[in-house]
């Protein structure tokens, strides 16, 4: 177990650095970061000089990755154009996003398996087909959609929630958000775990279970839901980092200073050391996520073992 | 045989006290409703089993031998199955007007099951140790120490070596005859009346399946439980069963004591069951084959539901649905516990 775990964290390096420098050539790739910062106007030549030299844009693209990598082992990110240090967007913005993250998480894990439980184990009734479309409903509109018509009618009409999030981040403000964000994860939760569920329902271990004299519960939660919560637990590994990067539209519409929000700056300014910066630390979560999930494989399921 | 021998001493002993049977099975039927149509499945079986009692029952896949062990237990998946008629009348009670939970209350404690496939009748994620412990704490109440200590005296019945070492195992890990043993462990566990062995040695191998057979055999003479054995193997049935049900179609069409049904069957279906058996005196020859197939069960053939298989089928097998008759010697004297459903029961008895 131990070996395998520094094995993993072994392969992760290579990882790193390929999905890092992709994100700095891709974010060059953009155009001149100095021409952007000025927008219509021209910049002038001394100072534009000047910046260049400062971010070392001067030097070759490899050259400039090098220095980068160099200086993030010393937790030290840069600086934006502005002068403002990365590493201080990053404290702003992570613990945001996490509450938000760990707001629509919950809600995924327990209306996803819920529903889902639900559905598998009354296969083809009423309960089973609701759910079904309404998954499908919830899978086909996009999250803007979603995100912006129950911030009115929550929001704004109803005033159940509020409808915008503020500096003051509460747990309230962040409910509607949660939602939203999760809606369509939960759905594929729901639907992933109704047909493992409905699957093993069949499953000869299940009428032992029966056979046995175990009361319904028991059987259920003991034996049907531990059997079928192996891959939905890998789908909801992997969308735990999907959630962290991926709230940017929801961190639009509800006005949230997170990640998503300040990635979102960071792209139309063209800031290329919080871009670089964020997307690193969104890879590592990534990264980390999935080892997570692998171990967690291995005590959900003891056929599998690592060496 | 030296285990049947020791299994049928209790019962003589016993046989004049004990006026009702554990279990007594009268005229069920169960059918499954799919969307081809209803198959049905048990077509008015009756069997009963007293304590320290072995009763094999015998038959093709599709037969209905599962499904009634299943309709007994109580775990039939419904839908599509349902029991439409008959009785299922055990320790005095008809265990079909139960409620749920206390049909729940019956099962494991006081009837148990063992499986085929042990494999996958064990849950893979759990320990066995859990699995056996379980009953304990389920039924009884019991701690998870208790229930632990309770689960390695289990396996060291069950003669599982190094139990103690081997509790916090899982399935995956033992051998198929270690497993099929933990079975019959997790079945014996609340000392039951009634056990209920479904093809408890098909998927082992012949050594195992000799060993496996003979610890049944005693736990079961030691408990002095009553036991049904389902099986198709009729070499294992010779060893242990006391007496023997054919059933062909969701119905009986042979009931007799263990010995006299493998010298004399008064059922063409037997006769070829037995036939089937390949024999090393006869090496060389073409194997022996009951023609054609089990019927339908959608659409169950009139008269006698074997008649199209049958080498002595005449028009009124055809017609007219076989009872049970009462099987005779020569001498018009009944055979005790001997029946045929067969219009030609005497003639193929002759033969």
């Amino acid at each position: 177990m131990g070996r395998y775990v520094l094995r993993r964290l072994l392969q992760m390096i290579p990882v790193f650095i390929g999905t890092t420098f992709l994100i700095f050539v891709m974010v060059h790739a953009l155009g001149d970061p100095v021409n952007a910062l000025f927008g219509d106007r021209a910049p002038d030549p001394a100072v534009a000089a000047q910046i260049r030299a400062q971010y070392n844009l001067n030097d070759p693209l490899w050259l400039q990755y090098v220095k980068y990598m160099g200086k993030l082992f010393q937790w030290d990110f840069g600086t934006t154009f502005s002068g403002q240090t990365v590493t201080s967007q990053l404290a702003a913005a992570y613990p945001v996003t996490l509450k938000l993250t760990a707001v629509a998480f919950t809600i995924e894990v327990v209306f996803g398996i819920g529903l889902g439980l639900l559905s598998g184990l009354r296969r083809g009734r009423i309960a089973d087909n609701s759910v079904l479309i309404l998954t499908l409903v919830v899978i086909s509109i996009p999250t803007f959609v979603t995100g912006y018509v129950l911030q009115y009618l929550v929001g704004v009409k109803w005033g159940i929630l509020p409808a915008t999030v503020g500096f003051d981040v509460t747990f309230q403000s962040l409910l509607l958000p949660g939602i939203v964000l999760a809606s369509v994860s939960l759905a594929y939760v729901a639907r992933l775990t109704r047909t493992t569920v409905a699957e093993n329902t069949k499953a000869d271990y299940v009428r032992t279970a029966v056979a046995k004299g175990l009361p319904r519960h028991r059987v259920v939660i003991n034996h049907l839901l531990r059997n079928s919560l192996i891959p939905v637990v890998t789908f909801l590994g992997t969308d735990l980092g999907a959630l962290m990067g991926g709230a940017l539209v929801t961190e639009r519409i509800f006005n949230i200073h997170g990640v998503g929000y300040t990635l979102y700056q960071g792209i139309v300014r063209q800031s290329t050391n919080t871009v670089v910066g964020f997307v690193t630390i969104l890879v590592i979560i990534f990264l980390l996520a999935n080892l997570l999930v692998d171990l967690l494989y291995a005590v959900l399921d003891p056929r599998i073992r690592y060496a | 045989m030296s285990s049947s021998s020791t299994s049928a001493q209790p019962r003589e002993a016993t046989a004049d006290t004990v006026e009702s049977p554990l279990l007594e099975v009268r005229d069920l039927h169960v059918e499954f409703r799919t969307r081809d149509g209803v198959a049905k499945a048990v077509n008015g079986v009756n069997y009963s089993v007293r304590a320290g009692e072995t009763l094999a029952i015998l038959g093709e896949s599709g037969s209905g031998k599962s499904v009634t062990a299943q309709a007994v237990m109580g775990i039939l998946d419904s839908p599509p199955g349902f029991v439409t008629g008959g009785q299922i009348v055990f320790k005095g009670r008809d265990l079909l007007t139960l409620g749920k939970e206390d049909r729940r209350k019956v099962r494991g404690s006081q009837m148990a099951m063992i499986f085929q496939d042990a494999l996958s009748s064990l849950n893979p994620v759990h320990s066995v140790g859990s699995q056996l412990g379980e009953m304990y704490r389920v039924h009884k109440g019991s701690s998870r120490q208790d229930a632990k200590a309770k689960a390695i005296e289990l396996m060291d019945r069950v003669r599982i070596p190094a139990a103690k070492a081997r509790v916090g195992d899982y399935p995956h890990q033992f051998s198929g005859g270690m497993r099929q043993r933990i079975m019959i462990a997790m079945a014996l566990a609340l000392e039951p009346d009634l056990i209920i062995a479904d093809e408890p040695t098909t998927a082992l191998d012949v050594t195992v399946q000799a060993q496996v057979m003979d610890l049944l055999a005693e736990l079961q003479g030691e408990y002095h439980m009553g036991l049904i054995l389902i099986t198709h193997d009729l070499g294992v049935v010779a060893d242990v069963a006391d007496k023997i049900a054919v059933m062909y179609a969701g119905r009986i069409v042979e009931t007799a004591p263990v010995h006299e049904l493998y010298a004399k069957p008064a059922h063409p279906y037997t006769r070829g069951l037995l036939d089937s058996i390949p024999r090393l005196d006869q090496k060389g020859q073409e194997l022996y084959a009951i023609k054609g197939l089990p019927p339908n069960l959608l659409r169950i053939p009139p008269g006698c539901a074997f008649n199209p298989r049958c080498p002595r089928a005449q028009e009124i097998c055809r017609t007219t649905v076989p009872p049970l008759f009462e099987v005779t010697d020569e001498a018009g004297t009944p055979r005790p516990g001997r029946a045929s459903a067969c219009h030609f029961w005497k003639e193929t008895l002759d033969d």
